[in-house]
């Protein structure tokens, strides 16, 4: 390599180049590191409010402890879990997995930004003004009458930032409706297109409705109107409806961008094409539609009547089929396929182990009986932590050292990769576990203190807590240090079947000199082909 | 054009939270939410009806003209189009004026001395009622400096029969806040009417 080639990074320089940009690779960057820090922001509530569980009496007051996991859910769903891989991932690859140039919209990519650091905004401000103690779940007539947090500014943020996920699902919507290139039919266009398509239909249909909830609570916040409280008329549980209305949907726009995440790691390491191409496209969407119907197994101690219960209980069971065909689908594809074990496939692994015990616990949560016995404990907790952080957080980990040559042009250092990846599944499991049992042992959820008798799962919880948090410490410290340091990479250093790997790595301003014509089928792997070792890498 | 369609699909969730709302407690309170009917004005709601059906066919001959490449037609069914938009405000304000001088304005004062014991509820429907009207209004106003941006586009010549691309989307906003204003006005103005 005589010259230093010319690609998307060091195209332009200066600030201006960066914080004006359209290109959704640069894009994607910017909300790569925003994230990021939004990520150590929530972590460090929870290793917070870990160390309160640490004694049964805990250390902080209930005041504290309150708002400390308030915020810790706020920033973690609504500033990292929705964007993560929307905006970085899927950002940066849609449109060169399409043969596109950029998206559909790319100023409105960089107005999606801008929304959610004001959004961010708002949200560190009332951190720093001592956030809010009302769980992120915002529920009336606390949060509207009787809390004396910093509600309004909290709920601002979310409302803020709802318009960034809005615009990011719009773009990719038209994006991938209108800008694929020739002979990219539907049938031939990576899993992960699929996914994230699903979930921008989730973001812009859903999202609305949580904006005019927090409207709704802001306004009865500030004027008292009566509109969720029942002294005068209002209804409580109107706002769980319209709350919960957006919020489940949310849930799976924070998986489904995953499981496109694993459809493409999975196929590259078994070097073959994912097994039922259709069900796992077709499962997204029956993912994205059914999810819309299910709000109400939030809230099935709350009064609701009982058919309504049985209707929801029923759906939930439905929209869990979905999940599991993809399940089976990825551990098919393995089958007699040719696997290795690089990081990525690790945390495939990981995510295919763990999403799983999430997703069947969320059965037990769809069943009535179970549900009224662990409603408000730390069952739930557990459940929502093994799909989202154990789910989530994993395939996120796994699809940004898969695409990192891609992405920056150098290698990560191997070793040090999985060691942390190995870290972060014997911490989540640690921390997670005993939760599951602390729950069916009846130990409420968002209390500062306990009965003792429940203190060794929680110091056990706490320890895994730490070891996890170590875990996310290591590849941000080696992410970094390959920037710089790390040996450059190849076009294609896994041997991947995909578009994003027929061009260099990093890619260069406009992703491709001409619009490509595609030919054939996605996945073009055959089996016996066998992967190069790692040294061809460099070059 | 796909864009608009899935933002304005967006913007029926929106309005539709509300909706949802309106709906529960009309259920709720029945006899409440009639007996509001009083304070809303049908000849001035039925007014701002008409006036914003007009708006919408200026809008579509607005489209039809740049379609045709006829400048000055096109400028001549904006100009309408936002003034007739400019009526409709100024008819929502007056009505907002004096909603505010009998104080029916939750939050503010709120008042309800022909029927005390429907307090609560009436509260309830004049807080949707602004709410819901207020977003309304505040799309409008969005989409009066839409049209004035398609305005000054019109008089700088930028619209002809091969370019008329953001006159057709910015038709299909106007008619989508049209269109929330047909489903607002009966369930709002028209309740316990009996004419």
């Amino acid at each position: 390599m005589a010259t230093e080639e010319t690609h998307y990074l060091n195209a332009t320089h200066g600030w201006k180049s960066w914080l004006l940009t359209t290109d959704h690779k640069r894009i994607a960057m910017l909300y790569l590191i925003s994230i990021t820090l939004m990520f150590f922001v929530g972590g460090t509530m929870a290793v917070l409010f870990r160390i309160n569980l640490l004694q049964p009496e805990g250390i902080f007051s209930a005041e504290t402890y309150n708002r400390l996991f308030s915020m810790h859910g706020i920033v973690m769903v609504f500033f990292f879990l929705v964007p993560s891989i929307p905006a970085t991932l899927a950002n940066f690859l849609i449109p060169i997995m399409i043969g596109a140039k950029d998206l559909a919209f790319p100023r409105i990519n960089l107005l999606s930004w801008y929304i959610y650091i004001i959004g961010a905004v708002f949200a560190m401000f009332a951190i720093i003004r001592g956030g809010v103690d009302t769980g992120w779940t915002f529920y009336a007539p606390y949060s509207s009458t009787y809390s004396n947090s910093y509600v309004l500014t909290a709920a601002m943020g979310v409302f803020i930032a709802g318009f960034s996920s809005i615009l990011t699902g719009l773009n990719f919507i038209v994006t991938v409706h209108k800008m694929r290139a020739p002979g990219m039919t539907w049938s031939r266009l990576p899993l992960f297109v699929w996914a994230n398509y699903a979930t921008g239909l989730i973001q812009v249909l859903g999202t609305p409705v949580l904006a005019i909830t927090v409207l709704l609570l802001a306004f009865e916040r500030i004027a008292h109107v009566g509109i969720f409280d029942p002294n005068i008329g209002g209804d409580p549980i109107l706002f769980q409806h319209l709350f919960w209305f957006y919020s489940h949907p949310a849930v799976y726009i924070m998986i489904l961008p995953g499981m496109g995440v694993i459809s493409e790691i999975v196929a590259c390491f078994s070097r073959k094409r994912p097994f039922g191409y259709n069900f796992i496209a077709f499962s997204s969407m029956g993912i994205a539609v059914l999810s819309f119907v299910v709000w109400g197994h939030h809230m099935f101690v709350t009064g609701e009547a009982m058919y309504t219960s049985v209707a929801f209980s029923f759906l939930s069971f439905m929209v869990a089929v979905p999940s599991a065909i993809k399940v089976f689908n990825w551990t098919a594809t393995m089958y007699k396929g040719s696997v290795s074990f690089d990081t990525p496939m690790l945390y495939a692994f990981g995510f295919i182990g763990l999403f799983t015990i999430g997703g069947l616990t969320g059965l037990f949560l769809a069943a009535l009986a179970t549900d009224v016995a662990t409603h408000g404990t730390y069952f739930i907790v557990a459940h929502f932590h093994y799909v989202m952080v154990g789910g989530m957080v994993m395939a996120f980990l796994g699809g940004l050292h898969f695409w990192w040559p891609k992405i920056t042009g150098r290698m990560y250092p191997e070793a040090w990769s999985k060691f942390a990846c190995m870290i972060i599944f014997i911490g989540f499991n640690l921390t997670f576990f005993p939760q599951f049992i602390l729950g069916y042992l009846g130990m409420p959820r968002r209390y500062h203190a306990y009965p003792p008798e429940f203190q060794a799962l929680n110091v056990l919880s706490t320890a895994g807590a730490s070891i996890l948090g170590i875990g996310y410490l290591i590849p941000m410290i080696y992410f970094a240090w390959s920037i710089k340091f790390g040996p450059k990479a190849s076009a294609n250093p896994w041997n991947a079947a995909g578009l994003e790997w027929q061009i260099a790595s990093p890619p260069t301003t406009f992703n491709f000199d001409e619009t490509p014509t595609v030919t054939e089928e996605a996945y073009d792997y055959d089996g016996a082909r066998y992967y190069e070792p790692m040294e061809e890498v460099v070059g | 054009m796909l864009g608009m369609w899935t933002f304005l699909i967006t913007e029926v969730l929106f309005f539709g939270g509300m909706f949802g709302a309106y709906a529960v407690y009309r259920n709720m309170y029945p006899g409440a939410f009639a007996s509001t009917s009083r304070y809303m004005d049908v000849v001035l709601g039925g007014t701002n009806t008409a006036v914003l059906i007009c708006s919408s066919l200026t809008m579509v001959l607005a489209v039809r003209a740049a379609q045709l490449s006829k400048r000055k037609d096109l400028i001549l069914f904006l100009i309408l189009t936002m003034i007739f938009g400019s009526a409709f405000l100024g008819v929502k304000a007056f009505e907002y004026h004096s909603k505010w001088v009998e104080h029916l304005v939750p939050g503010f004062g709120f008042q309800y001395e022909h029927a005390p014991e429907y307090l609560h509820p009436a509260q309830l429907l004049f807080f949707l009622y602004f709410c819901m009207t207020g977003m309304h209004a505040i799309h409008m106003i969005v989409g009066l400096g839409l049209l004035t941006y398609l305005l000054v586009q019109a008089v700088r010549n930028q619209y002809n029969e091969y370019y008329f691309a953001p006159v057709e989307m910015i038709g299909l906003y106007w008619h989508f806040v049209d269109v929330v204003w047909i489903f607002l006005f009966p369930l709002l103005y028209l309740i316990g009417q009996r004419h």
